[in-house]
């Protein structure tokens, strides 16, 4: 340890480093299998079979169907679809030992409520119509313990924290639909505080059910272009008509640069900045003016001590949604100028849908992926550009190029805008 | 590696807090001082006796019809406690302030809709297709807006966009422990010049059934009548209550620079994840009490009432803060669950206030994991 302390950023904190990226999405579990598919532009969106989808306006979904043979929950699959990127993770950072991670669980997960199997099961005890007093007495007969546990908003961050051994108080947070980056936010503040020399920061959902689905319906918030799924997410098309809900998670092992350092990991990038800001406008859109997204972009560059000159890529929010990508478009326009027209910016989103909780953590691992390859992942789906967005979106075909700077973007509803600023690992150590 | 700057001093300068006895410092400072009767209703959620919010005039906050209509319950006590707070800081019309200010708010959500709920259980036992029947009752019962009074960070949406704070907000959920880490993380980040000025805190409304059930699915609630939190032997459990509390935490040095009124100064506030099994919760509060450094006249207990880690929790108190004067919060207001801490935290820093206390500790242990403590001392 005798480095620790000798390396500080623009402004005098400890750098913090990535050592571990885990992944989980419709696509396939790992790293691998990803970003082999990745950038073979291929979609993991299809048809739900999850639950009937009898009398629904949207059918398709990425839901994560390869990991439970029997029926579960939200939180069971969210804290599955965590364990495993965790674990890929951990493994990849060498940090600790199985069981005991020598730092703190910051973790994006989706809202916790009882569901409908659960609610029927309690429901069959009862005679005659149902009620929530009915429901009370049948949860006072003390039969149904095991479903306070699953329930609990703490639970899927309880299990991780206790499974991998991390230390004090797990944080579960929510910012909406940019969760997954205040989720390495917190993690980059932690260690900059000098509170801890590592933090496991997870984002993940696996929360597609009928309810859920419905609920973002009832909004208007999705593609209902059902046939063919794997055409349906297209970011920045003229013919986009709303998101589509996917399942996933992303997890990071954050580092101070020195910890990492004196212990010979192998550092795969830097966390450099960090930028949120509100928009107090309304619930569910941003302001027109784009006003608190571009000023998250700027805060996250300067809290990195970068310009928007020294961003090689944009992996962008990109959510299909008639409003987001022409206001996430015009944000962009105002902080990159008339580089803008050649940045280029592309959607994650086109190929795996949108992860929710879990994107802003699913689309930083992809970022970091994308500068160890010196590949960009593309936007699929770009057969119909839409004139009013005139963006490079790495259309339909993967391409090469260096990429040592990615900002990648986060917004969400209840005005949630976080951006972050990961870079290539320092070249010289 | 503490940073150069990590000892900040962090101050409160607003406190909001709405409840059963009513609202704002001098109702609860009343209270603290003559250790008033709580308010119960023992008959509404029969057998689960509450602590009922007290009557709002909602408009004082939250001037907009439209916006109070998009609320629900929860949201509506959390962003007029939130208003309270802004107010008793002076900041509610300050626009530079309020795009500086970060807002960390302990959340829950899910209010559902009961009625519709036990429509669609009873009709599903006779449904012949009850996945094509739940997404019919769902897709037409269902009001759109539901879901925006549901998500746990509409809470923090909403205080933005009625209070007009253009700042960033982050919610944390998990129960009680949410409650504690937004205090803790929000002092930490003053403290390491992180941030100069937090909004922090929590709301619950105990008034429904649905969050009822989630307890008692677990057996956490108390049955009967109300009785103090630190005598429930006969009947443990908690008694939940409706309340809200948000505090502005502020550096030392911003609030001197603008002449701000400081209720008293935050000093640490530590938590823990301890396994329970017997004596941990005792074990794991006496470390977090001893950490604090603290010499309290006084010491609130979140405590909840549940068997076992009540009586450790007063054990642990016993031992670390044995001169301190302890109050349940649970005893004024009940237990707020994700507020619970929040609340417990404005009551003391309203004691260091009004003069009853020179140093307080607060301390929580959540129903079924998470511990808390933190330390105030008089400005």
């Amino acid at each position: 340890m005798t480095t620790q302390g000798t390396h500080r950023d623009a402004k005098g904190r400890p750098l913090v480093a990535v050592t571990g990226l885990g992944i989980v999405t419709s696509l396939g579990q790992g790293k691998d299998v990803n970003w082999q598919a990745l950038t073979a532009g291929k979609s993991g969106i299809h048809a739900i079979e999850r639950f009937p989808t009898e009398g629904l306006r949207t059918t398709i979904g990425g839901t994560v169907d390869f990991l439970f043979d029997e029926p579960f929950s939200a939180p069971q699959l969210s804290e599955k679809l965590a364990t495993l990127a965790a674990e890929e993770a951990i493994a990849q950072s060498g940090l600790g030992q199985p069981g005991a991670f020598p730092g703190e669980l910051f973790m994006a997960v989706p809202p916790v409520e009882m569901e409908w199997p659960q609610k029927q099961e309690l429901a069959q005890t009862l005679d005659g119509d149902v009620d929530y007093d009915g429901l009370l007495r049948a949860a006072a007969s003390q039969r149904f313990k095991a479903m306070h546990e699953m329930f609990l908003f703490g639970t899927v961050a309880d299990h991780i924290a206790e499974r991998f051994g991390t230390q004090g108080s797990p944080i579960s947070l929510s910012t909406a639909c940019s969760s997954g980056a205040t989720a390495i936010q917190m993690g980059v503040e932690a260690i900059r505080r000098g509170e801890t020399a590592a933090a496991l920061c997870i984002g993940t959902d696996g929360s597609i059910h009928a309810e859920a689905l419905i609920r973002f319906s009832l909004l208007s918030a999705l593609s209902t272009q059902n046939d063919p799924p794997d055409a349906a997410a297209k970011p920045f098309s003229k013919n986009r008509d709303g998101f589509v809900m996917g399942e996933g998670a992303g997890a990071l092992v954050l580092e101070d640069y020195d910890h990492a350092l004196a212990r010979g990991a192998t550092i795969l990038g830097i966390v450099a900045g960090c930028g949120e800001r509100g928009d107090g406008f309304h619930r569910t859109r941003s302001s027109p003016d784009g006003k608190p997204a571009i000023l998250a972009m700027q805060d996250a560059l300067a809290d990195a001590g970068l310009t928007p000159d020294d961003v090689d890529y944009i992996n962008a929010h990109g959510t299909s949604t008639p409003e987001n990508d022409k206001m996430e478009a015009m944000s962009c326009a105002a902080v990159f100028g008339e580089r803008m027209p050649s940045l280029p910016i592309s959607s994650n989103k086109s190929m795996i849908g949108h992860t929710l909780t879990a994107a802003g953590a699913v689309e930083a691992v992809i970022s970091f992926l994308t500068i160890a390859n010196g590949t960009i992942p593309p936007t699929i789906n770009h057969a119909n550009p839409d004139p009013a967005i005139p963006l490079d979106v790495v259309p339909n075909q993967a391409r090469k190029a260096k990429v040592r700077t990615v900002i990648s973007n986060s917004f969400g509803f209840g005005g949630q805008n976080t951006c972050l600023v990961l870079t290539a690992p320092p070249e010289a150590a | 590696m503490i940073s150069a700057q990590a000892d900040r001093d962090v101050v409160i300068t607003g406190i909001g807090i709405v409840s059963s006895l009513g609202e704002g410092i001098e109702t609860h400072a009343a209270a603290l001082a003559e250790g008033s009767q709580p308010v119960v209703d023992t008959e509404g959620f029969k057998p689960y006796p509450i602590h009922p919010l007290a009557a709002l005039e909602l408009d004082r906050q939250i001037p907009k019809k439209s916006d109070q209509r998009q609320m629900e319950p929860w949201q509506r006590l959390g962003v007029y406690a939130a208003g309270l707070a802004l107010d008793s800081a002076g900041l509610k019309e300050d626009t530079e302030a309020k795009s500086a200010l970060q807002v960390i708010v302990a959340a829950g959500g899910g209010e559902r809709d009961h009625a519709v709920d036990s429509a669609i259980l009873t009709g599903l036992r006779n449904a012949n297709a009850p996945g094509a029947y739940l997404n019919e009752r769902l897709t037409g019962d269902l009001r759109p807006t539901l879901f925006l009074a549901q998500l746990s960070n509409l809470l923090a949406g909403n205080i933005g966009i009625v209070h007009g704070i253009t700042g960033p907000s982050r919610t944390f959920m998990g129960e009680e422990q949410a409650g504690v880490d937004a205090i803790r993380i929000a002092q930490a980040r003053i403290a390491a010049g992180q941030s100069e000025l937090m909004l922090v805190g929590g709301a619950y409304n105990a008034e429904r059934r649905d969050m009822l059930l989630l307890l008692e699915l677990g057996g956490f609630l108390r049955h009967g009548s109300f009785a103090p939190v630190f005598a429930r032997d006969d009947a443990p459990g908690a008694i939940t209550g409706s309340a809200g509390a948000f505090l502005v935490l502020e550096s030392a040095a911003r609030a001197a620079a603008r002449g701000a009124k400081v209720h008293a100064r935050l000093g640490r506030v530590a938590a823990s994840h301890a396994r329970r099994q017997p004596g941990g919760v005792e074990t794991a509060l006496t470390g977090l009490l001893d950490g604090l450094g603290a010499a309290p006249t006084l010491a609130i207990s979140a405590a909840t009432g549940c068997a076992g880690i009540t009586a450790e929790e007063a054990a642990a108190l016993s031992k670390s803060a044995p001169t301190a004067r302890r109050v349940a919060t649970g005893d004024l207001v009940g237990h707020a669950l994700e507020a619970a801490f929040p609340v417990s935290v404005a009551l003391a820093a309203i004691a260091l206030s009004t003069g009853q206390a020179k140093e307080a500790v607060v301390t929580g242990a959540g129903h079924w994991r998470g511990e808390g403590a933190a330390r105030l001392i008089q400005a």
